[in-house]
């Protein structure tokens, strides 16, 4: 495994008036250079404050990171400062955000907004940026390229909006791709364009991409390997054949019968619709007043992620024991 | 666009006819008798009769509703029952004056007080913020006549370093003779290269300038800064920052310039409330302006002089909304 991109140990919380409500505990994350990193969770498990602190963009306050290294090309992001992160954004790493319908200024026209971000970015003059702009809308395949920048973002679709966000965020060869939910507020057809499109130009521009998500089945579509995130950890990790064939944690599993195979199967959502109280801290696993399998241990202490199997990973007691695998604690 | 404007334009126009309908009715409605006015403290019943006549007094209301009217689509706004002077020369005399203010205390909301706003929206919960805030409700909540007083009292009275009131002190007055160009003293002075005179007209606009325009000044602030704080939280500011767009441009043009509406809107309409507000200030600081005219046409119940400065700040707030409506329109999402 390269260390092309590593998180090691964040912590991320949010203050509130009752104190610090953890968000996000991620012991360890990695993603190698060319493929694409799949990260399921439900809402409110925390993904978009993952790719919004990795931009250095989480607001702070009420955002705190306790700790924890975000690694990219061996250079810690948390420890940059603004000016320096400004120059990483864009240009490095970038991102589409979930909702193509307020993404875009709506008082610019398309192609100002895609101009300001390559003249800025790369300090070329006005008519250089526009034949750059043509350039990236014609890449994201939308026809009629000169008509299109001079139109404002409320006269496109959703599509074609997202593919022009698209084009913004790797307008300025930005070799790491956050793409968060991209297809989330998208009908159908439409999400099928453009998840064909991101992984075109995932291999045209040779892309890394953090690809988040809430659906399992969309992710082990695009995706070369997947974590499963719940309430800020990472409970289980690996290839997308390893997850999906052999999920060794009892939330995969549940998340995984949660897809209709057939229309016969009657689907148990029970579990899903669980919700732990108040988000106390018990200290133990996060997961045990859900979980299906808990026993007296599981109150107790937090598993940490451990290899099971190759590149699998995962944190879950009874996984271990499955495995036979020796019981390892979470600080 | 074009009949978007066209019917703004109509409705002004009804909104105008309105106004005058109303205050005619009003100011001949109030006991008071116009003709004895007109021909003053010692004139006979006859004299009084005649002139009853002469102004057309003794006709029903609607007739001589339709004859002001008529004289006004002239340009005739009637001549002043004190002065016997036409009522729209003595506007043009004043009116430059009341301007100077007005235009003053409007580059003061714009160019301070928007910048505050933004700065206080910058620096949300920080010390900035906080004066910003403290300043702005101060300069809102603080009553105008409060203000002007409590100004002469501080740098007249007690530090001596600003004239109390006019618009030029009594000696430069009488030494010089300002040729009327634009109308506004400071610009006619600077104009003609007469910088004592300037100086002068500046120390005296200072004061009223800064009662006048804290106000304004205050709203703008307020304004921009709830406005900008909401976009501040909008997806397309978070994105914008993702791209690697400096703070500098994603506050000044692509958050302020969605922001803009209500400031605009706030903007046209304190210039029209400071119209309003010239009255008082004006009084106090014996402003040689329409405020100052209005209020001694008011006491002597000099009806068509009241007329004529109604007419002339109902024409000013209709102007202002439709500059307002169009730049508004400006906004692609509700442009017709």
């Amino acid at each position: 495994m390269d260390n092309y991109f590593e998180i090691k140990d964040l912590k991320v919380g949010f203050k509130t008036f009752e104190g610090i409500k953890k968000v996000l505990d991620l012991e360890f994350l990695s993603i190698c250079k060319g493929e694409t990193f799949g990260l399921v969770g439900e809402s409110g498990s925390g993904k978009s404050v993952l790719a919004l602190t990795i931009l250095g963009l989480l607001p702070i306050p009420p955002g705190i990171i306790e700790s924890g290294q975000i690694l990219y090309g061996g250079e810690d992001l948390l420890k940059k400062r603004e000016e320096e992160m400004r120059k990483i954004r864009g240009k490095k790493i970038s991102m589409i955000f979930q909702d193509p319908m307020s993404t875009l200024n709506p008082v610019f026209t398309v192609g100002e907004q895609i101009i300001r971000v390559i003249r800025n970015n790369e300090g070329i003059n006005r008519k250089q940026a526009e034949k750059k702009a043509l350039e990236m809308i014609e890449l994201v395949k939308l026809p009629d390229a000169k008509n299109i920048l001079i139109k404002y973002p409320h006269e496109l679709s959703g599509g074609q909006r997202q593919r022009i966000i698209i084009a913004i965020a790797l307008s300025c060869g930005a070799e790491f791709l956050i793409a968060d939910e991209p297809t989330r507020n998208l009908d159908v057809t439409i999400q099928a364009g453009i998840l064909k499109l991101i992984a075109e130009l995932k291999k045209e521009l040779k892309v890394t991409v953090l690809f988040i998500a809430n659906n399992l089945g969309l992710v082990s579509a695009v995706c070369n390997r997947v974590g499963i995130l719940h309430e800020g950890r990472i409970v289980e990790t690996g290839t997308v054949k390893e997850v999906i064939k052999d999920p060794k944690h009892p939330y995969t599993v549940t998340l995984l019968k949660a897809i209709p195979a057939n229309r016969e199967e009657k689907i148990d959502l029970s579990r899903i619709l669980l919700r732990r109280e108040n988000g106390q801290e018990t200290g133990g696993c996060r997961y045990f007043d859900r979980c299906p399998e808990r026993s007296g241990q599981c109150s107790k202490s937090s598993p940490s992620l451990t290899p099971v199997d190759g590149s699998h990973l995962v944190a879950c007691f009874k996984a271990f024991e499955r495995s036979g695998i020796n019981e390892q604690t979470a600080s | 666009m074009k009949t978007f404007i066209a019917k703004r334009l109509l409705l002004g126009i009804l909104v105008l006819f309105g106004v005058i309908l109303i205050t005619f009715t009003l100011t001949r409605v109030i006991p008071s008798d116009p003709a004895a006015q007109w021909v003053g403290p010692r004139a006979t019943a006859e004299q009084i009769k005649a002139a009853r006549i002469e102004l057309g007094l003794d006709k029903p209301l609607y007739i001589q509703f339709g004859k002001y009217l008529q004289n006004l689509l002239r340009g005739n706004l009637g001549y002043s029952l004190k002065s016997h002077q036409p009522v729209l020369n003595e506007l043009k005399t004043y009116i430059p004056a009341t301007m100077e203010l007005v235009l003053l205390s409007t580059i003061g909301a714009i160019f301070i007080g928007l910048p505050l706003g933004v700065m206080s929206a910058k620096r949300k919960d920080e010390w900035v913020d906080h004066i910003c805030r403290f300043f702005s409700v101060g300069a809102v909540s603080l009553p105008t006549f409060w203000i002007g007083i409590f100004l002469q009292l501080v740098f007249y009275r007690w530090l001596g370093i600003l004239p109390m009131g006019d618009q030029l002190s009594m000696n430069i007055k009488l030494m010089y003779n300002i040729p009327k160009i634009t109308g506004f003293l400071t610009l006619d002075s600077l104009i003609t290269g007469n910088f004592i005179v300037f100086k002068d007209a500046l120390t005296h606009l200072i004061l009223p300038g800064i009662t006048i325009a804290l106000y304004p000044i205050g709203l703008v602030a307020r304004m921009t800064r709830s406005a900008l704080l909401e976009i501040l939280n909008e997806d397309y500011i978070r994105a914008a920052r993702s791209y690697g767009l400096p703070e500098r441009m994603v506050l000044w043009s692509y958050a302020l310039k969605n922001s803009l509406g209500p400031t605009v809107t706030v903007v046209t309409l304190s210039i029209g409330y400071t119209l309003v507000n010239t009255f008082l200030v004006e009084s106090i600081f014996s402003w040689p302006g329409i405020g100052n005219y209005v209020a001694t046409a008011v006491i002597s119940l000099d009806y068509p002089a009241i007329m004529g400065v109604t007419i002339f700040s109902a024409c000013a707030y209709v102007i202002l909304n439709l500059i307002a409506d169009i730049i508004i329109a400006l906004d692609p999402r509700v442009r017709i």
